[in-house]
């Protein structure tokens, strides 16, 4: 357990009368593809808010590399190394690919102060975005329109802006949701490939990618985690079992 | 201040509030639930005010005038949204300030056309025309009571209106999920236009019972859109609740301002407002 | 629009203004130096509503606030120096929008519209009710700011063409000035707010504090405007606060189009054309200028300069369907 970049302790989050989330714990291990599952409502994304800071928890605790970070805003947490992607594409339509990326970038800019040199000409930050863009594979596109791109493309680019603010734990909310099946597979292929130096948590539906490539699983159901532990270890849990009974995806591997 | 003009300020402040929640109340019901910024919301207060001096004029009696006013309000409002605000919902603010700001040039020049730009007073009505002796120099005119009483009777009926009546709910739904509501097959479209043109009825009605206490003039619209403004941003955007106790807060900021500190009286409101953003940037009634 | 007939333009316009004093009337110089004066009011608005998204209906507070602070440090009988009343000015004006910008910007969307606007005001009533300014009746600047430099005087603003060429000058030097902070790495952040405010602050961004800097530019920018406006007129007034003139240079904006201050520049010089033009015609111009806007909004979104593409896009579109 010491060598977990983020833990989360007991962490609960209260809607009003609704729980979102009730006394979650989980650690995100450098090297370590972590795939978060659960039924619609189970309260997968609540919890990703949490940890990147859109959410404050109503009780627990946060660690990151074992400093505790539960009182940070969401763009101190960026700073400190946490990324994170949405649920829905969330990137900036109008800037072609390579000027996402340097946003992302120029975030790590200690002074991102500069009003007078062009944003342009900064060679450390262009250099980092264009390494953040070959490596999901975006080279050939780095001067298209976010907006004229496709929906898989655009998810590839969000990776990349995650990347380029050299984020040490990665937060990825259903990456691969309206992917077809090659393009889920060349996702799957690079968060494998970047888990080598980070950690990753992946909220995901698509059980057959979570089971090929997570090294943990942990399953949600109403809010509470319900079972955590090696890919065979959930395929034998009886109690995951019922809680997806009727949910052909587990059930007929 | 001893006890007497203690309670003459206290009973201003509470007519003053009052009035201003009548304005505020529809200009809150339309951010909320339309989503609509509407800067010529003021307009309809001076509007108000001035159709009660013509109408008076015309009829002599403030009851006629208002038998005849409230529904033309009422019409006004529906022929606006039909013709205008209906096309502003899926609009960004940027374009809805920019047409109501436009709409207040229109309104005070037609206003100056057919009026002029005079100051006018228009008579109490007789059977409210007496005063309630507080003491011996002091007393309170018993037409500012009334104007509370039917402040407070509207904002019961507003009440009963939105929490207990079918309307009510479809008003509060819409308040929630445009979608949700036109997926249960209720025609939307109509909810806007009666809840606008409610809106506008209200605010021209509080210009009306307004005009024999504040004197009717130019410009005076504009004062009370930038105080409802105030009162939706401290009681937070589509809380009919919020905006009344807003009102009254105002209401009493203005009212005792002017007579605690009368060279920095307009600055009282604002600096309630300041406060609230402090605390609560969302408005005090935002869940 | 290609880039070439852009520049060619924008030359053009330049050339034009250049000679304007020696051809035209003093009556229409003034009249342009107006237009100048508004275009650096309305650039320094666009670059909070069209850089960085930020819809403020309360600009109008930075430029009265300068104005007012010539002519509180304008004496009875004397000129104040150039070089120190303009810069005090604009920080005054800068401050004041870092001040009211701390509050403002705690609030998004309708809110923030509404509490720039009632903070505006709130600065107008302290002009208005208070004799610091002069009350409601306004103040006079009795004389135009003096240029001496320790006992040179390089240029005299009493002179109609000496004061026009100085508004140029800063007009020109503010729309340089904008375009190339728009470029810098500080611009981009300010796009980034406006496009996804969200995505921003989870790359890292403290965006409160970017758009709290861009406010303040923009205060003191308007502060630029506001003090050549009080100098050029020799008066200044609430008026100059109200909300009428926070309306109108919103309308500036948006007239000519957003973000690229161009637009701005624009949209001022229309503004000006079209008040002369309606209220030369009538006494009743508001009405005319108030339907303008109304139709202006409701028959073409996007402003003035999104004309031409709408026109060439239009039989395409019909074409697909």
């Amino acid at each position: 357990m010491s060598d977990a970049l983020l833990r989360a302790e007991g962490l609960t989050r209260r809607f009003g009368g609704l729980t979102a989330n009730q006394d979650v714990s989980l650690s995100l291990k450098r090297g370590e593809l972590h795939a978060l599952v659960g039924p619609n409502g189970a309260g997968k994304s609540t919890c990703i808010n949490l940890l990147s800071g859109d959410l404050a928890p109503s009780a627990g605790r946060i660690l990151f590399e074992g400093r505790d970070i539960t009182g940070l805003a969401s763009h101190q947490r960026s700073l400190a190394g946490i990324g994170r992607s949405y649920q829905r594409s969330n990137v900036f339509m109008p800037f072609s690919v390579f000027e996402n990326v340097r946003l992302a970038a120029q975030s790590r800019r200690p002074r991102a102060w500069r009003v007078w040199a062009k944003a342009l000409e900064d060679r450390a930050i262009n250099e980092r975005a264009e390494a953040a863009i070959a490596e999901v594979g975006l080279a050939a596109q780095r001067a298209r329109i976010v907006g004229e791109m496709s929906h898989g493309e655009r998810r590839q680019l969000e990776v990349a802006m995650v990347l380029a603010t050299d984020a040490r734990v990665l937060l990825f909310d259903e990456p691969l949701a309206g992917m077809g099946a090659e393009e889920s597979m060349k996702m799957v292929e690079l968060l494998r490939r970047l888990t080598t130096d980070r950690a990753i948590l992946l909220v995901e539906h698509d059980m057959d990618a979570v089971f090929a490539a997570a090294q943990t699983i942990t399953v949600m159901v109403n809010g509470q985690v319900l079972e955590s532990g090696a890919p065979q270890q959930i395929r034998a849990s009886a109690a995951v079992r019922e809680a997806y009974l009727g949910d052909d995806e587990v059930v007929h591997e | 201040m001893d006890f007497v003009s203690f309670l003459i300020q206290t009973l201003n402040a509470v007519q003053y509030g009052l009035l201003l929640f009548l304005v505020a109340s529809g200009l809150t019901l339309i951010f909320g639930i339309m989503g609509v910024i509407n800067l010529a919301h003021g307009s309809f207060y001076m509007i108000g005010a001035y159709l009660a001096f013509a109408l008076v004029a015309q009829t002599g009696n403030l009851f006629t005038a208002l038998l005849l006013g409230i529904p033309l309000a009422a019409l006004l409002g529906a022929l606006l949204e039909w013709a205008l605000f209906r096309h502003l919902y899926k609009r960004n603010h940027l374009e809805q300030v920019l047409l109501t700001y436009g709409l207040i040039l229109v309104f005070e020049e037609l206003r100056s056309l057919a009026l002029g730009d005079d100051v006018h007073g228009v008579a109490v009505p007789a059977i409210f025309s007496a005063s309630i002796k507080l003491s011996d120099t002091l007393s309170y005119p018993v037409y500012r009571l009334v104007i509370s009483a039917v402040c407070v009777l509207l904002a019961i009926g507003l009440y009963i209106l939105i929490h207990r009546t079918r309307i009510g709910m479809m008003i509060r739904a819409g308040n929630h999920d445009r979608d949700m509501v036109e997926a249960l097959g209720i025609d939307i479209n109509r909810i806007y236009l009666v809840v606008f043109a409610l809106g506008v009825t209200l605010a021209a009605f509080a210009g009306m019972i307004a005009a024999p206490v504040s004197s009717v003039f130019p410009g005076m619209g504009n004062q009370v859109l930038i105080l409802s403004f105030v009162i939706v941003v401290i009681g937070g955007i589509g809380s009919v609740w919020g905006a009344l106790v807003a009102a009254l807060v105002i209401g009493f900021a203005d009212t005792f301002g002017k007579v605690l500190v009368p060279d920095y009286a307009g600055l009282a409101v604002y600096l309630v407002m300041a406060a609230v953003l402090l605390w609560r940037p969302e408005g005090i009634f935002k869940s | 629009m290609s880039a070439s007939f852009n520049t060619f333009l924008k030359l053009l316009v330049l050339a034009l203004v250049l000679a304007f004093p020696f051809v035209g009337s003093a009556f229409y110089t003034e009249l342009v130096a107006k237009g100048l004066i508004l275009a650096i009011f309305a650039m320094s608005l666009d670059l909070l509503v069209g850089v960085t998204g930020l819809v403020s209906f309360g600009h109008a507070a930075y430029f009265g606030v300068a104005a007012y602070v010539l002519a509180l440090l304008t004496p009875k009988y004397q000129a104040a120096n150039l070089w120190l009343s303009l810069p005090v000015a604009v920080l005054v004006a800068g401050l004041v929008a870092l001040l009211v910008g701390f509050f403002v910007l705690r609030t998004r969307g309708i809110y923030f519209i509404m509490v720039t606007l009632a903070f505006a005001q709130m600065a107008y009533y302290i002009f208005h009710d208070t004799d610091l300014g002069g009350g409601s009746d306004g103040i006079y600047v009795n004389f135009k700011p003096s240029a001496a430099i320790a006992g040179w005087t390089p240029f005299d603003l009493d002179q109609p063409k000496a004061l026009y060429f100085f508004i140029l000058v800063c007009a020109l030097a503010v729309y340089g000035g904008l375009r190339r902070l728009k470029e810098s790495s500080f611009g981009s952040i300010l796009q980034g707010i406006r496009d996804n405010e969200s995505r921003m602050l989870a790359m890292g961004y403290a965006t409160y504090r970017y758009k709290l800097a861009a406010f303040a530019v923009a205060g003191a920018l308007a502060g630029v405007a506001g003090y050549l406006y009080g100098a050029l007129y020799g008066f200044v007034t609430p008026e100059y606060l109200s909300w009428h003139q926070s309306g109108n240079v919103l309308l500036m904006v948006i007239l000519g189009g957003m973000g690229n201050f161009g637009g701005a520049v624009a949209g001022a010089f229309a503004f000006v054309a079209m008040q002369e033009f309606f209220a030369a015609w009538t006494k009743h111009w508001q009405l005319l200028m108030g339907a303008v806007i109304v139709g202006a909004v409701l028959f073409l979104p996007g402003g003035i300069s999104a004309l031409p593409a709408r026109l060439k896009r239009k039989p395409r579109e019909s074409a697909d369907e």
